[in-house]
């Protein structure tokens, strides 16, 4: 990725994004740490994990949308790939418990002591290495998401037919995990975590750290997204989400790119859980629910599909609302809440958020400097709105 | 069993009782024990059983079917036992007076499982001579399983006297399982005892030829080795039949949960992720017809249902259209909205149920036809599973019908294969949009009705079946009925055939593995649409 | 096709909204950072499921808890202040869990939490509760297997639930033959570790063992209940063992029915059913069936019909049942209360070195301890279902049984015991004299 190609990719509102994503991460942390809790600016600890949550469905988000808002495919099977890098976060996490664990056996984790386990499984070996680990976090799910690509993609699963197959996919994910015998901790998942990297989990400083690097990760990652958006490949990637059919015609191998696009957006996807589960404190197979993946793709709806911005806000709006009206008062009727906000989202604001915003914006601002918006909007590849009927 | 037979032929039944042990009581013993049923002691009551059955004593008969439904009184102070009968009238049980009225601090004597097995063969003893057949048979069936020693004078008086052909083999098969356990019974009486059970065949014939003890002469051992061989060997095929019966009935519950989608999903491109929550409706709609006909029209309970279908259709129905006015109709076009919004309306609809009824589980009773089950060879078939097979291949087969013979059916089909013309033709598509959600969504409703005999009516009834629908539509081919028929009873089939093998998990996992690669190799199902209409 | 859209591509964005945006989010961020100080009340955590999978258990819960300060406050509330309960749905998602156990603790200021039912709810808030030292009520039937400083545990443990119900079965029923059925998870693997240790030291053998796991929810029984008709008919009195999760009940209860399985003839005895789960079958073809609990809404107690009358003038419904884990709450409600005005104050500290030793009188007419393993001490019920959804206890343990924290009958912690009295240690090694892991 050249400098050119950055500042090329990046417009205005990127821009901003990208600076108010970085002044959060730096503020938030700094105020936790530096302020005494009595200032009414302190950021007290659990809003630092509950926003370092935010973060990570950002990124989730995003991950979608890069496949979903650009190139058509309707996963409804991501947060697979987000468990997934979870998951082998967790097992690094778990292997770092040692001998503090209930039993204060040095190499089993608690709970296979508990359904007596001789030895370690075999999957387990390596993850003592915060290096390995990493490693596993992009590679498990971008494998995952190559083969299943691979396959889907080469016999042309489209539309409908992908989106239920991902969620199969991750609905069989989720009864494995269930099973105690598959050696993941089955229900419970893995949790109860000290260390990572030698620093105490829940150590202020840790969480601090964690959730600056959330943010950090979270803007690397919407450069990556940007940078492939804004590329050639990203017009190819809209020319096959608007016309696979003529895409193909027109001599492009239309499935190598879907494959390589949606083995990126798994990876993605994988960091996020990694950074998801140390703040959280607990990986277990509901990730995997059918109901968790429907939930990442509404944020981006709500957001605004096709908009990199919109992925993240609509994230971190959803779950916002969701962490206020499961408290108080508010609480037994939450889900009509939440499940009108989907319906009046999608019926009022079918562009989400940020999408609304610009098409009111637009026209405004495009009276206001007309040279300036020619080139923005040839860069940004505006597609035509044409319905599918 | 006797509790259950018309008032008429119970007094018939009594009467010959009357006649039959109409030997002077001795009142000693008797009386002793019946008074020990007032001791509240499950010790004293077996004991108190034991005595009564075998006394010979006219009011046996109805002192022990009395404990066994719960009308035996017993006044702990008093130590007065009495005994109710189903019309309300009370009479003494050690001295068969009537009474007028128990006392008020007399309460139901107690069993426990062990006292109810002590009943069931005090019972059969009592009633192997009933006039009633099924009711001999039943009670050859307790000797059989409890092959108590005591009862073999009666089981052979009764044989001599027994002219019905089943009911005969099933006493000679209770003299058998008797002979069989009776320690000082001949090896040649033995020996034809396991020939007997042998010919019987189930797996009860089995469980009482392995259970024989080590203190058998070695030929009867063989011989009943030998018998057991052979059940086992006929009751393996049978379990491969068995397997495919149980998945012809998941087939039938997958296939009435997909068949509302496959309207508004294959026919209408609709993707209803509230799809399941209609089939909720209609289990709920079963709940409150149930509850109305119990508080008011208890009689009706058996019809129930019948009155519940046509009510659930018609209200899911009209939510169906409810909603396809007000939220998809604006949203046609774009699929991926739909999915959003009825995710949405989901939540909506489940926490809306949740606050009118509670969240916990609601009771539909399964009407007496829908209970129990009856043998068909070495298989048990329940009838709630079958009648729900049968329901479902009525509802696909109406469905079927009307959408090829009904001016609406040939609307729906127009409409659904070319909108733009349909309209040109003058036919109101907004309308008939309307009444084909309203119908899949009324047949959603419908599965309801008969999922609720088979598993929990709670908020969350329809998650259950959401993601196995849109499997089981997806594997049959979009816009095809018949796909889905077909998709339906292969995953169920398929599911039942390898949950022995792999257990219940893995089957499921093995199941959908199976569906993502089948999707690789028909990627659009098994029954694809051909044609443009494809690509749109 | 399905992908198309009409979406615009990320057009440019202004930096005025832009900056608009992120002042309302800080100003947002800003007002629930404000933890309003109001000192004249109590407040008390409330952490159940009121949505998702497991409302269907836990909505009663949170009933009861606020059912019991509502009396409480009657009383005149604790230490001369009025009790408030803080109500949160955690939604049956267990992150979620953790998240709303740290909002009521940083944010809400609780002096206790109430809450949690499945294992890994508890699991998931326990990292919460450790740090930021504050107390959890648990109220449900568990695997044992834990004694943590700050999570009191007042429903029962394996050994006051699972294995007197094969001990009754056993001795009664002389039940020679035992399919461990359950849902799989934590709760049942180990139970049914336990049990087929404690089964094959009473001399049951492997084969006459069988063990059999499900997923959540599950509902077609079809195969599994032949599968247990074909295992009982070996000849040898067979039972069932269940702890098959609350959920997946109603259908298994209805195939053993329509199936013909009676009691009489394999005896299914279930650790998670209870009044509430009954109240959603026709219970008349399941007469005989047991269950065990240390709680039945049909026991003959006068504080019981007290209790039971109250709730469902609370409740106004005068068919609302009762059952055990809502007896949990109301020995752990009274607990704390306790603990809280021997030592005049809601310190979490002090409220939980007091608590071991405080006595409360249960609704089945005994008085519970809490032990310094923090699980208390219960009697035991075996309950026969009857035709109307309730119970008919038809045995109990002599006394009240403590709670083991550690099974006794597993390799891994029979050496184990709990003692935050004494010890200080939750994983005591009563063998090399050390404390365990972390929970020193």
């Amino acid at each position: 990725m050249t400098p050119h190609m950055l500042t090329r990719s990046l417009d205005r509102g990127a821009t901003i994004f990208l600076l108010v994503v970085a002044t959060i991460g730096v503020l938030i942390p700094l105020s936790n740490l530096l302020l005494p809790s009595g200032s009414f600016l302190h950021v007290p600890t659990y809003l630092v994990a509950l926003w370092g949550k935010y973060v990570c469905y950002a990124i989730l988000a995003l991950s979608i949308d890069l496949i979903w808002g650009y190139c058509g495919i309707l996963s409804l099977g991501h947060g697979a790939f987000f468990a997934l890098g979870g998951y082998a976060m967790g097992m690094y996490l778990m292997r770092q418990i040692g001998t503090r664990g209930v039993y204060g056996n040095p190499i089993l984790p608690d709970f296979m002591v508990f359904l007596n386990y001789p030895k370690l499984p075999w999957y387990w070996h390596g993850f003592d290495m915060f290096w390995f680990a990493a490693l596993m976090v992009i590679v498990v799910p971008g494998l995952l998401a190559f083969c299943f690509g691979w396959l889907a993609f080469r016999s042309r699963v489209t539309g409908v037919y992908l989106s239920i197959i991902t969620q199969a996919m991750t609905y069989a994910l989720l009864l494995g995990f269930f099973r105690n015998d598959f050696g993941f901790g089955g229900n419970n998942g893995l949790t109860d975590f000290k260390d990572i990297l030698g620093f105490n989990v829940q150590a202020d400083g840790t969480r601090a750290t964690l959730f600056l690097l959330s943010c950090l990760a979270l803007i690397i990652g919407f450069l990556i997204c940007r940078a492939i958006v804004s590329s050639k490949l990203g017009k190819v990637l809209i020319a096959i989400r608007d016309a696979e059919s003529r895409t193909r015609f027109l001599g492009y191998r239309v499935e190598s790119y879907k494959l390589f696009v949606f083995t990126v957006s798994a990876c993605m996807a994988g960091v996020a859980g990694a950074l998801y589960v140390p703040q959280v404190g607990i990986i277990n197979p509901s990730e995997f629910a059918p109901g968790n993946s429907i939930e990442a793709v509404i944020w981006v709806a709500v957001g605004g599909r096709g908009t990199l911005v919109g992925a993240a806000l609509g994230a971190v709006v959803v779950n916002y609302a969701k962490t206020f009206f499961t408290s108080g008062v508010l609480a037994p009727y939450w889900l009509f809440m939440l499940g009108a906000l989907f319906i009046l989202v999608t019926l009022l604001l079918p562009k989400g958020i940020v999408g609304t915003f610009n098409s009111w914006w637009e026209p405004m601002r495009a009276k206001r400097v007309s040279g300036a918006a020619e080139s923005a909007a040839a860069e940004n590849g505006v597609s035509e709105p044409k319905m599918a009927e | 069993m006797l509790a259950n037979l018309p008032a008429r032929l119970r007094t018939l039944a009594l009467s010959l009782f009357l006649i039959a042990f109409a030997l002077p009581a001795a009142a000693g013993p008797f009386e002793d024990a019946v008074a020990k049923f007032a001791n509240d002691d499950f010790s004293d009551t077996d004991a108190a059983i034991g005595v009564v059955a075998s006394s010979g004593n006219p009011l046996a008969y109805p002192i022990i079917s009395a404990l066994k439904d719960g009308r035996l009184m017993a006044d702990a102070d008093s130590k007065k036992v009495y005994v109710t009968g189903t019309d309300g009238k009370s009479v003494d049980a050690a001295t068969g007076e009537a009474v007028a009225s128990v006392p008020a601090s007399a309460s139901a004597v107690r069993l426990n499982n062990r006292l109810r097995r002590s009943v069931d063969a005090a019972l059969g003893g009592l009633t192997l001579l009933s006039p009633d057949v099924g009711t001999r048979i039943q009670a050859a069936q307790s000797v059989f399983k409890s092959h108590e020693e005591s009862a073999l004078p009666v089981v052979d008086n009764a044989l001599a006297k027994e002219t019905n052909r089943s009911a005969k083999t099933a006493l000679s098969e209770a003299r058998a399982a008797i002979l069989l356990y009776k320690p000082d019974a001949s090896e040649v009486d033995k020996l034809e005892a396991v020939a007997t059970i042998k010919g019987r065949g189930d797996q009860e014939a089995m469980a009482l030829l392995t259970g024989i003890g080590s203190d058998q002469p070695a030929s009867v051992k063989a011989g009943a080795a030998s018998a057991i061989a052979s059940i086992q060997s006929s009751l393996a095929v049978w379990s491969g039949v068995q397997n495919a019966w149980y998945g012809l009935s998941l087939g039938s519950v997958l296939l009435l949960a997909a068949i509302g989608l496959a309207i508004t999903f294959g026919v209408m491109g609709v993707i209803n992720m509230a799809h399941g929550e209609m089939v909720m409706i209609g289990a709920y709609t079963t709940f409150v017809v149930q509850e109305v006909i119990r508080t008011r029209y208890p009689g009706l309970f058996d019809y129930s249902l019948l009155i519940a279908v046509p009510l659930a259709f018609l209200v899911a129905g009209a939510i169906g259209v409810l909603i396809e006015r007000s939220i998809i109709r604006f949203l046609y076009g774009r699929p991926l909205e739909t999915l959003l919004a009825t995710w949405g309306l989901s939540l909506v609809l489940q926490q809306a149920v949740r606050t009118m009824f509670g969240p916990t589980n609601r009771e539909v009773g399964n009407p007496s036809w829908m209970s129990g089950a009856f043998e068909l060879g070495q298989i048990t078939i329940t009838y709630n599973r079958l009648w729900i097979l049968v329901f479902t291949l009525a509802v696909f087969a109406i469905l079927l019908a009307m959408l090829r013979y009904t001016a609406l059916g040939l609307e729906m089909r127009a409409v659904t294969q070319n909108r733009r013309m349909a309209a040109s033709m003058g036919i109101a598509t907004s309308r008939v949009d309307a009444l084909t959600f309203g119908l899949g969504s009324g047949i959603a409703g419908i599965a309801g009705v008969a999922l609720s005999q088979i598993d929990n009516v709670s908020p969350n009834l329809g998650q259950s079946y959401i993601i196995d629908s849109f499997m089981v539509v997806v594997f049959g081919g979009v816009g095809n009925l018949w796909g889905t028929l077909v998709g339906a009873f292969t995953l169920g089939i398929a599911n039942k055939f390898l949950e022995p093998v792999a257990g219940a998990v893995l089957g499921k996992i093995a199941i959908l593995v199976l569906i993502i690669l089948f999707i690789q190799k028909r990627p659009r199902g098994l029954f694809a649409l051909k044609g443009r209409a494809v690509e749109a | 096709m399905l992908t198309k859209s009409t979406h615009d591509i990320a057009a440019p964005f202004s930096r005025r909204g832009l900056l608009a945006a992120t002042a309302g989010l800080m100003l947002g961020l800003a007002s629930i950072t404000g933890a309003k100080a109001v000192d004249d009340t109590i407040k008390v955590g409330v952490l159940h499921s009121l949505s998702g999978t497991m409302a269907i258990s836990e909505t009663t819960l949170k009933d009861t808890i606020l059912f019991l300060i509502d009396e409480q406050n009657k009383k005149g509330g604790v230490l001369g202040k009025k009790l408030e309960a803080v109500v949160v749905d955690p939604a049956s998602n267990w992150p979620l869990f953790a998240e709303k156990a740290r909002e009521l603790i940083t944010k809400d200021k609780v002096s206790v939490v109430f809450g949690c039912w499945t294992s890994v709810s508890r699991k998931s808030v326990l990292p919460v509760f450790k740090e930021l030292n504050n107390i959890l009520f648990y109220p449900v039937q568990y695997e044992g297997e834990e004694s943590e400083r700050n999570v009191f545990y007042t429903g029962a443990a394996p050994n006051q639930q699972a294995i007197p119900a094969v001990d009754y079965l056993m001795k009664d029923e002389k039940v020679k033959r035992w399919v461990l059925a359950g849902t799989d998870y934590v709760y049942p693997r180990t139970t049914n570790k336990i049990l087929e240790a404690y089964l094959k030291s009473k001399g049951v053998a492997q084969e006459d063992i069988m063990i059999n796991y499900t997923p959540f929810g599950h509902s077609d029984w079809q195969t599994i209940v032949a599968d247990i008709k074909k295992f009982g008919s070996a000849g040898k009195k067979t039972a069932v063992v269940s702890t098959i999760n609350g959920d997946a009940n109603v259908p298994f209860y209805k195939e053993l029915g329509n199936q013909g399985i009676k009691a009489t003839d394999i005896p299914v005895v279930a650790f998670s059913v209870g009044e509430e789960e009954l109240a959603g079958i026709d219970t008349k073809p399941l007469l005989g069936h047991l269950a065990a609990w240390n709680y039945f809404q049909s026991i003959k107690d006068p504080e019981n019909e007290k209790f039971i009358k109250a709730w469902q003038a609370y409740t106004k419904n005068p068919k609302r049942v009762t059952n055990d884990p809502m007896e949990a709450h109301v020995i752990g409600f009274d607990m704390w209360v306790k603990a809280v005005e021997k030592v005049k104050s809601t310190d979490p500290d002090k409220v939980i070195d007091a608590l071991p030793g405080i006595e409360a009188k249960n609704l089945t007419g005994g008085t519970s301890k809490m032990l310094p393993n923090h699980h208390i001490t219960k009697p035991v019920f075996i309950g026969e279902i009857k035709a109307n959804g309730q119970f008919d206890v038809v045995w109990k343990t002599p006394g009240l049984v403590p709670g083991d924290a550690w099974s006794k009958e597993l390799d891994g912690s029979k050496d184990l015991i709990g003692d935050w009295v004494e010890k200080k240690c939750g994983n005591y090694n009563t063998k090399t004299n050390k404390c365990l892991g972390s929970g020193s």
